[in-house]
Parts: C-alpha cells; structure tokens; sequence
C-alpha cells in the first residue's frame, strides 16, 4: 500500500487507485463532474485538475493512479489556476439563470461555481444553444444546461447495458440525445437523472414543483418488488415531491429502477380513498372509522356464524408490510378461518406443505455477481426485477454465463450465452430436456426421475445447457414470475430441484411484490402460522380455492384482485357473488364497485411505519415520511382495531413496533422440515400438443396499483397493452390477416390487434394481463383460438 | 542530396509500381531479414544509431519506441501506421502514399516482425483517393509476392495488414483517436497513460507511427544507421520531407537532410513570390508557433534549431508567409480550423477554442478592444497543458505565438478597424 501525501497529510492509498478515491476517503475535497465513483473514467471535463510533484502540468485526479511518495496539491495556485480555468470555460455556453432552472439548488456546477467560479462572466459573445428533445415521459431534457460531462451516456452503455443516450457532433457541437428521435426506455432511465450534474436531464414529474431546500428527506424502502431497494423519499409540508435512491452496496448500490423511483406520483390520485365508506341498499356513504369497522365486525360475525368461519377469505397484496400481514392473519384465524393468501399470481399449490420458510433468492443479492452461471427460468428480468437484471449483466461482464429457458424470445442487456425457448410455454418440457441431459451424463442412478423422464430426447443446446452447467463453479438457478404463474409451478420447481441435484446448482425464486418473504413468515399462507408452523387441523383454502368454492366474505387488503390476481375475471365474479366484500385499500377501483360492499382508506408506504422483507431475507424496516392522507390510516391500525371490534383477544398493541415484536417472538427460531419438490406426481406438460397458448406477462408498469396510477409511468412503452403478439409461422397458418384478430379464451371474445412479433416462438401467442382491457380473456397458459374476424 | 528517403523511387516512370520499387532495392531488407536471420535487437540497434525521429510531429525517437513492445510478449499486438495526415500546411504523406506506397508497407512488414504484430491497420485520410487506391494496389501485389499474408517467404512469420480509410476528422490523426476510430468508435482521444504500448488498439499493445517514418525504415537497414545519421546532423539523423507551402515560387515536397539552412530550403522552393519580403514562417504544421522572417533565415531545418528558436519542426509544413499577409486574418483561419476540429470531449478546447475563434472574429470585423488581446491570450493559456490530447495545446500556440511576435500588428489592427500590413 504505497503512502502519499496530498496537500501535506500523508495517507495510506490503496494501490492503483485514483488520486480522488484516495481524496474521496480523506475528506479532501477535489472539484468534479465528469468522474463518478460507479462510472468510467472519462477524464474529460479537466475539473480535477491537481498539482503533482514532478508533473509539469496539472494532471486530473480521476485519471492519475497514485504511486508511492507521490505528493498532490490540490489547492496550490497552479491547482486552483487550472480550476478555475476549468470552471469559467465550462460556464461561459451554460445558462447563467439557476432561478429559472429545476436543478437550481441542487446543482453540482452552481455548486462549485461559488467556489471557483468568478463573480461575473467575462463572455461577450453569443452563447450556444441546444434544442431540447423529447425523449419520454420520465425525463426532462433542457440540453443548453448539459456541459458534456457524459455520465449519462456512460450510464446506459455501462450499467443500463442499453446505449440510448449518445454524443453526437463535436467541438463546441457536440450534444446529448438519442441517435434517432426516440425515447429512452430503460427500466433505469431515471438514475441518468441523478447522474446529470446539472439540470440538463431533470425529473419531468417532478420539474418545477419543488426547490431542493424546501424538501425533508426521509429514509425508506422501495415497495414494488423483492429486491427491496433502498430510497429516500422527499417531502414537503407532508406531501410526497419525488422518490430518490439512497446508496446501498449491498441491494441497489446508487441506483433504482423507474418503478421505485416514479410510482410515487400515483399518491394523490383521484382514486385515492379519503374515508371509509359503506354500501347501503346499493348507496355509498361515507362513515366514521368507528362505524365502518362495527359494521365489519357486525357482518363477519353473522357470516361467521350463519355459513362458518370457513366461508370467509381474505387475500393480501405482496407489497402489505410484514406487519399489516401479520394482524390480518391473526384476525382472520381470531375468527376461526386459516383462508389467507397473498399468492395473487400462482395457480399451482401442489407441494405448499413442503415449501421452506419463505421463498427467496437464497442467497444475498449481491452474490448473483459473483456466480460463474446463472440458468434463468421463465423471466423477463429486466421488466420484473430491473435491479435483478443489473446484477446479472454484472455477472455477465465478469465473465459469468446466463442461460436462459423462457416461453419467449424477450431482450435481455446482456449477453445470453445459451437459450431455450420454448413453445406454448411449456418450460417443464424445456428443463425437462436439460435434466435428462445431466441425468444421461450423471453417474449416480436416478430410476424413478429417469423413468418419468424417458421419453425425453434433448436437443444440441440442452445437452451444452448440461454441460456447462456441470462445469461451472458458483452457479444458480433463479425461476421468474413466468414460471411461477405456471399451471404446473409445482413440477418446474421440481424439475428445477433435480436439475440443481444432477448440477449441484443452487436454486432461487423471485417472487412478486415487496414482501411476498415476508407474508410467508407472518403466516398469511392458508397451510401455515407465522413462523412457518403448520396449522394444526384442516388448512385454509388458497386463492385458487377462495374463487373456486365462491366464498360468502372476502376481506382485500391493498388488492385490486381482478388485475391483481391470476384470473382477474374468476375473481371478480366471485367478488360479486360473495354476500359481503371488505376491501382495505389505498384507491378505490371503479371496476370493484359492484364487488366491494366496504372500503376502507388505507395508508400506503409513505404513509405507515412498517417492515419488509427482501428476496435476501432481509428485514427492512421504514417509518412514515408523511401523516395518512385526509381519513386513511396505516394497515396495522386498521387491522388491529378490526381484532379488537371483532373481541379477538391479544391485539392491543400501541406501536407498530409493538406488532414487529410479538411477530419476532412468535417466529422464534422456526424449526420446519424443508420437503425438495423431488418427488412430483407423474409430469405433466411432457410433449407439446397443436393447441395455441397464451403467454401472460404483466407489463413492468402494471405490477400493482400504485403503479398502474402514476401518470409518468403510464405514458412509457412499459405500461401496458398492446395486442395479440405471435409470430409469422403462426400468423401463416391460421391465415390471420388484417390488423384486429378474434380471441377466444373459453368463453370470452374479444378483439385484440394483431402483433407480428418474431420473439414469439410457435404456437404461442403472448397477450399482457394484469390490464382493464385484458380481465376477462382469462388466466396466463390458457388455451385460445384465434380466427379472422 | 534530395530526394534518397522516401522518394527514392520519385525519379522513375511509375513510381509507384512494384517493379520502379524493387528496382531500387525495395522489399530487399524484408526478404533479407527471414533469409539472414536478422534479429528483432539488430534492427533497433540500427534504428537507435540513425536517430531516426517520428516524422509526425512529435519527434520520438522512433528506435526507442519500437523497443517498448518486445516481440515474445504473449497475446495479440498491432501495428499501425498514420497516415492520417491532417495538420494544415503538411502534404509529404499524401505524396509517399501516391508515389512510393510500397516502401510504406516493407517499413510497416518489418515493424510488425521487430515487435511479433501479427495484424497490422494503416488508417489512411478519407480524402486521399488516389494515396488510398495506390497502396491497397501495392498491398495486393506484395500480397500475391507473399510478402505480405500467411508464412511470410516461408519463414512461418504471419502479418496481415489493412488499409482503414478515414472519414476526414482532424482529431483522427491524434493516435489514440485513430485507434477507437479503427474500433468503429467516434475519434475521441484516450487518456495518457496508458500508452498505445501498453493498451492500443482492442486493448492490446500497439506501435503506432507516421508514414514517412516507416517508409524510411527500409532505406535505413538498407544502407546502414550510420550512413543514415551522417545524412543529417547528430540527434537529428537522415532527410526529412518538408511540405513548403505560402509565398513562394515552387511550393511543393522537398526531401532534404535535416539541418539544411532554411534560407537553402526557400531557395529550391524557387524563393519568394514576387520578389516581397519574408515575414514570418510556421516551420511545423498550423499548431507549432510562428516564427519571425529575423529567426528563421539564421535556423537550420532540424529538430533541436527550431525546438531552440521556440517552435517546432513538427510534421514538417513550412508555411511562408510574406510582407503582405494579414497576420491576425492567418490567426483567425487558424483558430477557425481548431474550433471546427476540437472533438468536444474536454471542457478546455471545447469552450476554449470556439471562444478564441469568436474573438479573432470580432477583432477581424473591426470590433475589437485591446482588453480582448489579453483576454485571448488567458484563454490560450487556460487551454494549453489542460486537456487530453495535444489538441488543446495546438490550438493554443498559435495564439500565443502569434501575440508575442505581432502583438504590434493586432493593437494596429484594432486600432484602425483594418490591416495596415495588406496595403503595402
């Protein structure tokens, strides 16, 4: 570790470090714009320039390893003269309007220009100017600000894996956009916002509504998916302004995904719910919390006792806290029913009983950048864990494999070294044919899987899929949300688990939602109590079970479920059958007038304390950073209030840490027998038929329902629908022409466009669900038929 | 004494054709090397005792440098040879490539073989034409001579080189823009260190030189160092092409030994036009500072006179200019050249060159201040030393030059909203 002295204090660097990280960790201040501790070095914007013994000109700090004795100034006048050349340079085309702009206050380049700029501008000629351009709704561009620092087309060829913004021009010319008029699409375009060191590239939700000094900013935890992100949401005077990433090493590092970063705009929305409200002879009236929640108690309690506890469900979002998951359970079971679920998109339960503690990744997150293979299964990653998909195109550029089985062609930002994919989403069949590849080479006899697996006959990429996964050291197998939401779920899982046997590969889920570990742990799973303790006697029903057998009552919390849930139309109708339906939510959805007989205002992350827990099996915890708007209140409130209308005992507890606390003691130390999904009934799925399936992924902006509301993220490419996508080949067959096509789900029709999509392998045809315009044509791996119309 | 380096072949009919070529001893020193065994360590040995320096403007010593790469050194390692000639004033490449393209590639082949480069890339400026059809022509030919390809004369020694047409980017001539330029990438230079020795084209190791200094390398293992050396001046080994161009009589390529007198140098180019006075020369190409007619007619045309007379010998582009040149429109025409030509990459010569530009233009129009002098030079200062590439400094020292030699001329100019110096 060579020792070097920067402006005469000696420090121990580490070698082949940067004169400004060895700064950085000293405190010592060096000025910068285009260096960025998770970027590249550009050395382009000359800021950092700094004095070095024996340099006979100023050399850049970020560019300039360090070398034993080396001795740095970095306010010496040669220094500074250099700086402050730097910095009138880059000032003289830059608008000298801060008030007007939105970075004003927060700016990097107003920052430093205090420091060494000059009080007035010696310019007299006419300064340059840059046409703004329009690329998408999240962010704004004012390219006269931007002073080429090129951190955010760094950003997308380097992180975002997705090379959207570039450098066109040169000289005085050179600018910032897209090569071609379009917008930017990335699952992470808005940490270019946080990147651009002036107000260049800004916040276009958030433009002009709020000066950075005016804000408050309290720590939280992204609520969108299991990853868990870490942010910090500003406030001000008690209304959410914007949603930025707070560093974390070890989860999101400096970044977010737009989800986490955007969904915060849904907030306000005029869906939101202000009171709680009941439905009286088919007329809404808004009445006192004391009212509403009598009036719960009241008819759970006649439900209760006229058809039985068992008649009545409730169903929890993913995103409820582990807190909120752990009171409606105890309520729930408080009157007598085990029927709780937050599994809103799976349809297969086969197996639940043996399932580990919670489903996870099985391994802390930034592991996954370190596996020598990842064999992905049924996951459009970078559309379902956009912080996921980072870590794997990390992965990937160290030199990591990432195998693919998918039941569509999509896009990923790195490179694939081998993919399966396959038709009619049949991904048992898929891994199926890798596993009999590493049964054939396995040593070790495996009679009742290689006789189930017999008639299997892998393919050239299979058997490489084999090979390689044999020969890699870490490696892992992480399933997606296209495979959970699979009809045999439970025989992936299974297929997944002998594969990892014959390979000695980890396996992993990403689940849906924020807190899907979480709802596991507290027990709002129908087969088991909090801590994983199996329920003693007969177990709830499942989602799939509460829509099946129509139950009398269902209770919702944060769950809109006919976009929420796997066949948004089977759960509405039996929504609007039930005798009574509560639904504790934060918006009130047009569509569930007719279902919903109480809505209760519920706060939402911003505005309750709470715990989440991470795909990692972290326990993250966040408190409120505004007061519940109008009447709302927080989950835990509510349902611990419910427990003592209903005269359940053990529900008075005070703080939401109170709640936290009784959840720890309960989980105790869970001791559970893990059963691997080995041995599975006979599989299903083995050959493929004629028939045309539907693959149904939810569009990255219609994960849920604060999601769906964000205005900004709706106006993006991701939000949502678009048709009917299959390829030629089938297109050709059934003879489609014209632009609309008839789509037949069981007894559904509708019209939907007609997407040429050569992604789309044969006989598949993909049709987004978790959409308004998709609820009724049924659920994902459903059969259709097409025709003409 | 003209004309034995690089345009050997000049006095032939097709020059450029293998046969004017061979006939001159051309491909003699490749085929020697496998027949005799010639060692890696020899030819720079002999290069090192010639004291050849790089012809490109920087005057490296080009031994010296082909020793930073050792030929055992493992992975792919790359030649390249720049003949992306675009410092204004400077045309003797443009005529190597027309007339004697051959010798550019024996001088690349045996580059290739002293440092172990199995591919080779000659990026050639995209408005060369007739250069670019010549040597990819001479390329075939030794190809199918098999001096150039796979198992070179049977030796089991393999290079392959290409020609890469540029697209006409000034900043493509730095070498390290013309290695991303090679890469498909926008010509944006790399930071220094590391050098192109150590991380070149693709990463790897990579010898980048000027054509005239590679054409010349044949002729120097062909006669010897020494012979080399004593055609110059100590330091300052062998001829030199410099490109005369301005006020005189017969501008044009001029092969001469180094340390020729310059007064010598404007005699062959035929003396002045017109009989006018001599005022000022850029002895190196636009970017070298200018030098007063007082400092040049004492200066041999070498190395260390011009480094000592406080320029640069450059690429070799003297250009003259008389009694009647207009000396701040010649700093305008320059720093017009520098604001188009700066890539934008760094802040310095991005903002700095366009706004030295705007000042000349407006103290052009008869709109200037004497504050404006001072502020030029600020910005000239701010520029020079501050940035990635050589670009920033090129800009700079014409203006700096420019002011310190003529400083009168520019306050005149200002002061009487014209040039009193075009009207004699």
């Amino acid at each position: 570790m060579p020792f070097i002295e920067i402006n005469g204090k000696k420090i121990e660097a580490e070698a082949g470090s940067m004169i400004i990280e060895v700064a950085d960790c000293s405190n010592i201040q060096i000025p910068r714009f285009c260096y960025h501790k998770k970027l590249s070095i550009a050395a382009s914007c000359r800021m950092c320039l700094v004095e070095v013994e024996r340099a006979p000109k100023p050399l850049p700090a970020c560019a300039t390893p360090v070398t034993e004795g080396m001795k740095v100034w970095t306010r010496s006048p040669k220094a500074l003269l250099a700086q402050k050349a730097v910095m009138e340079f880059l000032l003289i085309n830059h608008p000298l309007d801060c008030p007007i702009c939105d970075q004003g206050g927060e700016c990097e380049l107003q920052d430093l220009s205090m420091g060494y700029g000059q009080d007035a501008s010696r310019y007299t000629e006419g300064k340059r100017v840059v046409k703004d351009k329009n690329i998408g709704s999240l962010i704004a561009t004012d390219l006269t600000r931007c002073i080429q620092c090129t951190r955010c087309v760094r950003f997308g060829t380097e992180v975002a894996g997705i090379r959207e913004l570039g450098a066109t021009g040169r000289g005085e010319c050179l600018e910032i956009g897209t090569f071609i008029e379009q917008s930017v699409s990335s699952e992470l375009s808005g940490n270019m916002i946080d990147l651009c060191p002036v107000g260049a590239l800004t916040s276009k939700p958030y433009r002009f509504t709020a000066r950075g000094w005016e804000l408050k900013q309290t720590p939280s935890i992204a609520p969108h998916d299991c990853v868990g992100s870490h942010i910090y949401v500003h406030t001000r005077r008690n209304q959410v302004m914007r949603v930025v990433p707070r560093e974390n090493e070890s989860i999101n590092e400096a970044w977010v995904s737009d989800r986490d970063r955007f969904s915060y705009e849904a907030l306000y929305h005029s869906d939101r719910l202000t009171q709680p409200k009941i439905k009286l002879k088919g007329e809404w009236q808004t009445v006192s919390w004391q009212i509403a929640l009598e009036y719960i108690a009241n008819r759970l309690s006649q439900i209760g006792s006229q058809h039985g506890a068992n008649a009545i469900g409730a169903l929890l979002s993913p995103n409820a806290t582990l807190e909120e998951g752990y009171l409606l359970q105890k309520w729930m079971r408080g009157l007598g029913s085990h029927s709780i679920d937050h599994r809103l998109r799976q349809s297969d339960f086969r197996h639940q009983e043996g399932a580990p503690l919670f489903p996870g990744l099985g391994l802390p997150i930034n592991e996954l950048e370190q596996q020598s293979l990842v064999l992905l299964v049924g996951s459009d990653i970078r559309k379902e864990q956009p912080i996921i998909g980072l870590k794997l195109r990390k992965m990937a550029l160290a030199g990591g494999k990432a195998l693919v089985v998918n039941p569509v062609d999509v896009p990923f930002n790195f490179d694939i070294a081998l993919k399966s994919i396959v038709c009619q989403g049949n991904l048992v069949l898929g891994l199926a044919k890798i596993a009999k590849a590493l049964l054939n080479q396995s040593e070790i006899h495996f009679a009742k899987e290689a006789a189930w697996l017999a008639s299997i006959e892998p393919e050239a990429v299979d058997i490489q899929m084999a090979n390689l996964l044999r020969a890699s050291g870490k490696k892992m197998i992480v399933m997606g949300a296209l495979a959970a939401s699979h009809p045999a779920f439970s025989q992936i899982k299974a297929l997944t688990q002998l594969i990892s046997e014959l390979s000695g590969a980890k396996v992993g889920i990403l689940t849906d939602g924020s807190n899907s570990a979480g709802a596991w742990l507290s027990g709002c799973i129908p087969h088991r109590l909090p801590g994983g303790k199996s329920v003693q006697g007969e177990a709830g029903f499942t989602i799939a079970e509460m829509f099946e057998k129509a139950l009398k009552a269902y209770v919702l919390v944060n769950v809109e479920p006919h976009l929420d849930c796997i066949e948004g139309a089977k759960a509405r109708r039996a929504l609007e059958q039930a005798e009574f339906v509560v639904a504790i939510n934060t918006f009130e959805s047009p569509s569930l007038q007719k279902a919903v007989d109480v809505w209760l205002p519920l706060a939402p992350f911003s505005e309750t304390s709470g715990t989440l827990v991470n795909t990692e099996g972290q326990w993250q915890s966040f408190v409120a950073v505004a007061n519940p708007f109008e009447e709302s209140r927080p989950g835990w409130k509510i349902l611990r209030v419910l427990g003592n209308v209903c005269d359940i005992p053990d529900f008075d507890y005070e703080t939401c840490e109170d709640v936290l606390a009784a959840l720890r003691l309960e989980i105790g130390t869970p001791e559970l027998t893990v059963i691997k999904p080995f041995c599975v009934d006979p599989i299903e799925y083995l050959a493929n038929t004629d028939e045309i399936i539907r693959i149904a992924p939810i569009p990255l902006y219609a994960s849920d329902g604060l999601v769906r509301r964000a205005p900004a993220l709706q106006q993006t490419k991701d939000a949502g629908f678009r048709g009917l996508q299959i390829n030629r080949t089938l297109a050709t067959r059934l003879n489609l022409v014209g632009e609309a096509v008839r789509v037949q789900c069981e007894d559904c029709v509708m019209q939907l466009p007609l997407l040429i999509d050569e992604q789309m392998p044969d006989n598949t045809a993909m049709i987004f669900s978790g959409l308004e315009d998709t609820v009724s044509l049924g659920g994902p791996y459903s059969v259709l038929k097409l025709e003409n119309i | 004494m003209a004309n034995e380096i690089c345009f050997r072949t000049l006095h032939l009919d097709t020059s450029w054709s293998l046969e004017a070529y061979q006939s001159v001893g051309g491909y003699s020193v490749w085929k020697k090397i496998f027949t005799d065994n010639i060692t890696p360590a020899s030819i720079i040995d002999e290069l090192k005792l010639s004291s050849l320096r790089g012809r490109g403007g920087a005057g490296f010593p080009t031994g010296l440098k082909w020793s930073f790469i050792s030929r055992g050194a493992p992975g792919q390692k790359y030649i390249v040879c720049n003949s992306d000639e675009g410092e204004p004033g400077t045309f003797k490449d443009r005529d190597i490539l027309r007339f004697n393209p051959h010798q550019i590639i024996e001088g690349i082949a045996i580059a290739a073989y002293v440092m172990g480069a199995s591919i080779g890339y000659h990026y050639v400026r995209g408005e060369f034409f007739e250069g670019f059809e010549r040597i990819e022509n001479a390329l075939l030919e030794a190809r199918k001579l098999g001096l150039i390809g796979k198992n070179i004369l049977g030796s089991g020694f393999d290079f392959e080189l290409h020609n890469v047409s540029g697209a006409g980017a000034y900043i493509c001539g730095e070498e390290t823009a013309l290695m991303e330029s090679i890469e498909g990438k926008k010509g944006f230079p790399r930071f220094k260190p590391p050098f192109p020795a150590n991380y070149g084209v693709y990463g790897r190791p990579t010898n980048i030189n000027n054509t005239e200094t590679f054409a010349s390398v044949p002729v120097i293992l062909q006669h010897g160092g020494k012979w080399f050396l004593e055609l110059g001046k100590p330091n300052n080994g062998g001829c030199k092409i410099f490109s005369v161009s301005g006020h005189v009589n017969a501008p044009g390529n001029y092969e001469i030994p180094l340390g020729t007198p310059f007064a010598k140098l404007l005699e062959m180019a035929g003396g002045m036009k017109g009989g006018r006075k001599l005022k000022a020369v850029i002895p190196g190409g636009s970017s070298a500072p200018v030098l007063t007619a007082h400092q040049m007619l004492d200066l041999t045309m070498d190395y260390d006179a011009i480094s000592q007379a406080g320029s640069m010998l450059g690429s070799g582009a003297v250009i003259i200019m008389d009694e009647t040149t207009c000396m701040v429109k010649v700093l305008l025409r320059i720093a017009h050249f520098y604001a188009e030509e700066s890539c934008g990459q760094c802040t310095p010569c991005r903002e700095g060159t366009g706004w030295m530009f705007r000042i000349l233009q407006r103290i052009e129009a008869g709109k200037g201040s004497l504050k404006d002098l001072d502020q030029v030079l600020e910005i000239a200062n701010g520029i020079s030393g501050r940035t990635i590439c050589a670009l920033g400094d090129a800009a700079a020292m014409p203006v700096q030059s420019f002011l310190k030699h003529f400083r009168d001329e520019f306050e005149s100019y200002i002061n009487h909203q014209q040039c009193l110096a075009q009207t004699i």
